[in-house]
């Protein structure tokens, strides 16, 4: 079976400094792989390669066989890859439910459309995606109003606009609350399962990553050091020497054994 | 009490943020302010620090009322504030992004120098010449902390220390956080990392939608775990 | 080859106080984010001062004393303005400062005519450097070369301040986050005025040198403004090593370009600068702005179409002005008519700013497009008004989606200067292209057909077009086009990964916005009966700018409305009163100060909330009939 992503040989360099080295891995279909790793060892730079926001200096990124590597974020999304943004970025000046006529109307495209009213378009899908992540009762709000993790949520929904076969999720989690974070991430679980879209993903939250990964990939300056199953990395010695320390700051206990998906299961 | 906070509410616009806040902080104390994103945190600390025009309500620091007052006033009183995100200077070195930060010694305060903030933060003491830019996001976040130290505050309101580094880094911070309490410092810090707050906290008040939920001891919130699973489950 | 060196030293010389004014607006704008429009009328101040000084001030040091002091008064009155005036707005958005300055310049330029009149005043020579040094057999006024050696040590003294001295680096670290600067207990109010000051200083001191060189003018302004703001953005905003190359370049393309290209003298520097942007978006030593800073209009509530009131509202505004021609002469039927088309204008302008983002300092040039389209279409082929009001604004679309094309790969202060430099190139263009275009001359006899010649009869045929204009932008506002242009202004990044590509919209937004100026400009052309070059200069540009940000850039509305009350007020003010400048730019910062959200603006959230607060609290601010 082909790989939703096949990446090979990935770098990135600023200024002579190695970003992102010589990066290979796989993303599986209906995956939920981990990309875990210190600040500033490279992986929102992969990631803004894998969906075209940067140029890589070399490698390949093949969708489903075919090569991406190089071209710009609207045509990699064109060919389904979605993405959500570790600080939002929505469009403050419209409502809820317009953020995600946006990625419809865009999707049919309709962007350069002069004459309907883009508040009457696509409006029973945007609702549908919009009940999907459950937002669907503040679709009328200015989004500048939504909470952190509303905005989280309703980034879903706009991920999701296109159909697409691939996402990238930056901290997904990040900035809510404990509850909220299992909530987003068994939704992202059901999304995978149902839709089948596979999932890469970073996070610091390590609750987040050994609860909800199939599988975890570490990247240090650069390189990845360890791919394996969430078990396998926490165990690793080198993945607690550069990045986990001893689990103080962690649930160190909950979730040890926890096969992936456990929770996130229906 | 080092800082009294009564009936703080806040406005951004017309938009009503903060419901009758309210807090004690003692001489010497570490307190957590929990919460998720969007529960008030950030903007309770804004509006302690005067960084937020439309507050009501009184906030004492060391006797005296600062709500109302400018920011730069109140941070010349001793109260020391390191936002989230990290905001260094990042055109301007390590030296320089120190400089910005100093202010006369005061009495009952620890007083830094550069060099005992490098001995706090050795990772900055090999780069004191280097943009802020450079820097990976754990030491910028130590700078962070290092420039308020400048300040020789005698409190410090930390937002989210924690959030977005490394578990390793974290542990680093936790250390250092410790040995600014063991100098005398009265430290607010806001959380979402239970674990990384219960590592370092004396008290612990939980914020949710702009109210103020739940107050008490580091260990009456553990063993309290209804409240903990309702704001703050793991 | 003698000659030329000596052409290059003066190229220098004319550098050194070119840097000093663009260092002092790079400082400024750095720190306070405000784009002074009135540093050009400080530099003319420091010039006036300057003579005043050194024709009161006797003795062989009089004159010495004269300059740097003349500066240091001028100084004063920028701190002056700064607490006064600025101080109140610096939570505005940034284009309102903008506007505050502009006020100003119009104030200055009245108040130096009634101080000192209109009349050009020469300066003496400086006492000890009257004469000339032989270089290579060429005579070189030794006044020049202090001025050569002037700019460098100036360079100097600001480098070893701004990494030498505390308040050097105090100065970087607000030039980045001034928040945070003010959160580490620093005074930012005081930060900002010595800032100001120190900008102002430099202005001032650039214009007091000048006064042994050349004469000191009413007009100085708006010709230092202009190369200030060229010299900024090519360096790189807020670099001063960026100025100072950049002004050096500037300076010595002035200096050879008369000699090499006489014809196209005025264009090269703009074409200059427009070729450094499209390389180097940032300028030569420019950083990238960083992509957190919120385009212009980002509006926190959503836009909606009007509701059943203002539909209402709207129509009825319709209908008294079916009505005006019963009750209205000829003469207020003409100014109703200019008023009209100012609101096509100004409408097409908040098309590219308020719903795209992209602020343009120089949509005069679309509007005088559309205005020489038709005009030359008449003097070269006798073509009717019924083929000019439909040709004439292709001439604007033309370029309108020629330059809109370099115009959108940048964005912010950046695109906006690239946007002034076309203007400029357009409006040289046609002053220089005496031919064609008739230079200064204009161009003379562009009158409607007979059937349309009678007021009334033209007044009704812009009433149509205006409103027909007005709907179709409101269209395209609520249009998906208009959705995914204000999404690109709202959040680049989301919008790209949602697959949309910014620069063709952009770029489509950037064409159709000129041609709906162009309308408005081929009207003009018709009403007014002839075209100058005056119709695409900086000030048409300016005014369409203001009527925006004063009607409020984040409501649709707020254009119309903003230039119905600007165009009234300035064409009252210029009909009833020589100093109309002063009167209107008091205007201006009075108004900018009472209604730093544009007066629709203003209504919204402090009237309306008091007018439907019965029907019970609404937390969102948004209501029908908000845009």
């Amino acid at each position: 079976m082909t790989d939703a992503l096949e990446v090979r040989d990935l770098a990135k360099a600023f200024g002579g400094v190695k970003a992102v080295d010589g990066v290979s891995f796989a993303l599986r279909e209906r995956e939920m792989l981990a990309l875990i790793g210190p600040n500033g060892a490279g992986k929102s730079t992969c990631f803004n390669m894998l969906n075209g926001q940067l140029k890589p200096d070399g490698g390949s990124i093949r969708l489903f066989g075919a090569e991406i590597l190089g071209l710009p974020p609207r045509k990699v999304w064109r060919l389904g890859v979605g993405r959500t943004f570790q600080i939002t970025a929505t469009f403050t000046s419209m409502t809820v439910i317009e953020n995600v006529q946006m990625a419809l109307i865009s999707h049919h495209r309709r962007l350069r459309a002069m004459l309907p009213f883009a508040g009457a378009l696509y409006k029973d899908e945007a609702y549908d995606l919009l009940e999907l992540v459950g937002m669907e009762d503040q679709s009328g709000r200015a989004c500048g109003m939504l909470a952190y993790g509303d905005l989280k949520r309703m980034e879903l929904a706009i991920a999701l606009a296109n159909d697409p076969r691939v996402l990238l999720m930056d901290e997904p989690a990040a900035g809510m609350a404990p509850q909220e974070r299992v909530q987003l991430m068994e939704l992202v679980a059901r999304v995978v399962q149902s839709r089948g879209v596979s999932v890469l993903f970073t996070e610091h939250d390590m609750d987040v990553v050994f609860g909800h990964a199939d599988r975890v990939m570490v990247l240090d300056r650069g390189r990845l050091i360890v791919e394996g199953t969430p078990a396998e990395v926490r165990n690793n010695p080198d993945v607690q020497a550069v990045y986990l320390g001893t689990g103080a700051v962690y649930g160190k206990e909950k979730g040890a054994d926890a096969t992936p998906r456990a929770e996130a299961g229906e | 009490m080092k800082l009294e906070i009564h009936h703080l509410n806040t406005w951004y616009g017309r938009a009503h943020i903060l419901f009758d806040v309210h807090a004690r902080v003692g001489h010497g104390e570490v307190v957590a302010f929990l919460g998720r994103n969007g529960a008030g945190k950030t903007t309770t600390f804004a509006s302690i620090v005067g960084l937020v025009p439309g507050i009501t309500g009184d906030i004492v620091f060391d006797g005296t009322t600062v709500s109302g007052r400018k920011a730069h006033e109140i941070v010349r009183l001793g109260l020391g504030y390191v936002p989230e995100d990290r905001r260094i200077f990042t055109d301007l070195t390590v030296e320089e992004n120190l400089m910005v930060g100093r202010q006369p010694p005061r009495e009952g305060a620890p007083t830094w120098t550069p060099d005992m903030l490098y001995t706090l933060f050795p990772n900055l003491a090999e780069m004191r010449k280097r943009p802020g830019g450079q820097m990976s996001g754990g030491e910028q976040q130590m700078l962070t902390i290092a420039r308020t130290l400048m300040g020789n505050p005698s409190l410090v309101l930390l937002d989210e220390p924690s959030e977005g580094l490394a578990p390793k880094i974290v542990e680093q911070m936790a250390e250092a956080l410790t040995e600014m309490k063991r100098q005398g410092l009265t430290i607010i810090l806001s959380e979402q990392n239970l674990h990384f707050a219960r590592l370092i906290s004396d008290r612990a008040y939980i914020i949710e939608k702009g109210r103020i939920r739940y107050e008490g001891t580091m260990d009456e919130l553990e063993a309290n775990p209804q409240v903990r699973d309702a704001y703050l489950a793991v | 080859m003698d000659f030329l060196f000596v052409q290059f030293l003066n190229g220098l010389a004319s550098a050194s106080a070119l840097f000093l004014v663009a260092s002092g607006l790079s400082i400024i704008f750095g720190v306070t984010r405000i784009v002074n429009f009135a540093h050009g009328a400080f530099y003319m101040l420091g010039a006036y001062v300057a003579y005043t000084l050194t024709t009161t001030l006797t003795g062989p040091l009089g004159f010495w004393v004269a300059l740097p002091l003349a500066a240091v008064i001028v100084a004063a009155l920028g701190a002056l303005v700064e607490m006064t005036l600025l101080r109140r707005i610096y939570e505005a958005p940034e284009l309102f400062q903008l506007l505050a300055t502009f006020g100003l310049t119009l104030m200055v330029e009245d108040l130096v005519v009634l101080i000192w009149g209109p009349e050009d005043l020469l300066g003496p020579r400086a006492p000890g450097l009257e004469g000339a040094v032989n270089i290579f057999g060429q005579l070189f006024p030794a006044y020049d070369l202090m001025l050569i050696a002037l700019g460098p040590i100036v360079l100097a003294g600001l480098w070893l301040l701004f990494h030498k001295t505390r308040w050097g680096v105090l100065v970087r670290a607000a030039t980045q986050d001034r928040t945070m600067v003010a959160a580490l207990g620093v005074n930012q109010a005081w930060l900002f005025t010595s800032v100001f000051t120190l900008g102002i200083f430099l202005a001032a001191l650039g214009g007091a040198v000048q006064i042994p060189r050349e004469a000191v003018h009413h007009m100085m302004d708006l010709q230092i403004i202009v190369e200030a703001f060229v010299i900024v953005v090519i360096g790189g905003l807020g670099n001063v090593f960026g100025a100072f190359l950049a002004a050096f370049i500037i300076a010595e393309l002035n200096a050879f370009g008369i000699l090499l290209f006489p014809k196209i003298s005025l264009v090269l520097v703009f074409l200059v600068m427009a070729v450094v942007l499209v390389v180097r978006p940032w300028g030569l030593l420019g950083k990238p702005e960083g992509a957190a800073r919120a385009a212009v209009g980002t509006a926190l509530q959503p836009w909606k179409r009007l509701g059943a009131r203002g539909r209402n509202l709207s129509l009825g505004l319709l209908l008294v002005l079916a009505l005006l021609p019963v009750f209205a002469g000829n003469y207020l039927l003409a100014v109703s008519t200019e008023i009209l088309i100012f609101v096509l204008f100004a409408a097409s302008l908040h098309l590219m700013m308020g719903v795209g983002g992209m602020v343009s300092f120089g949509h005069a040039a679309y509007f005088g497009l559309g205005a020489y389209g038709a005009a030359l279409l008449v003097r070269f082929t006798g073509a009717p008004m019924e083929v000019g009001l439909w040709a004439g604004p292709l001439l604007a679309v033309a370029g309108a989606a020629l330059f809109g094309w370099f115009c959108v790969r940048l964005s912010g202060v950046y695109l906006a200067m690239l946007t002034l430099a076309f203007a400029q190139i357009v409006w040289s263009i046609v002053f220089q292209w005496y031919e064609v275009t008739g230079g200064d001359n204009g161009i003379l006899g562009i009158w409607p057909s007979s059937w349309a010649s009678d007021p009334m009869v033209f007044y009704y045929l812009t009433l149509g077009i205006v409103t027909l204009g007005i709907l179709a932008i409101r269209r395209i506002v609520f249009a998906p086009f208009g959705y995914a242009v204000r999404g690109c202004r709202d959040s680049v990044l989301r919008a790209e990964s949602i697959g949309m590509n910014r620069m063709s919209l952009q770029w489509l937004c950037f064409t159709l916005a000129g041609s709906f100026a162009g309308f408005a400009g081929v009207l003009y052309a018709y009403l007014k009966g002839s075209v100058f070059p005056d119709v695409l200069a900086i000030p048409t540009s300016v005014d369409g700018l203001v009527m925006v940000l004063l009607g409020g850039i984040q409501t649709v509305a707020g254009p119309v409305v903003g230039a119905a009350v600007y165009e009234a007020l300035s064409i009252y003010m210029t009909s009833e009163t020589d100093l109309w400048k002063l009167i209107l730019g008091g205007l201006i910062v009075v108004l900018v100060v009472a209604f730093p959200e544009g007066i629709v603006g203003f209504w919204q959230r402090r009237v309306q909330p008091l007018l439907s607060d019965r029907d019970g609290r609404d937390e969102e601010p948004a209501r029908e009939g908000t845009a």
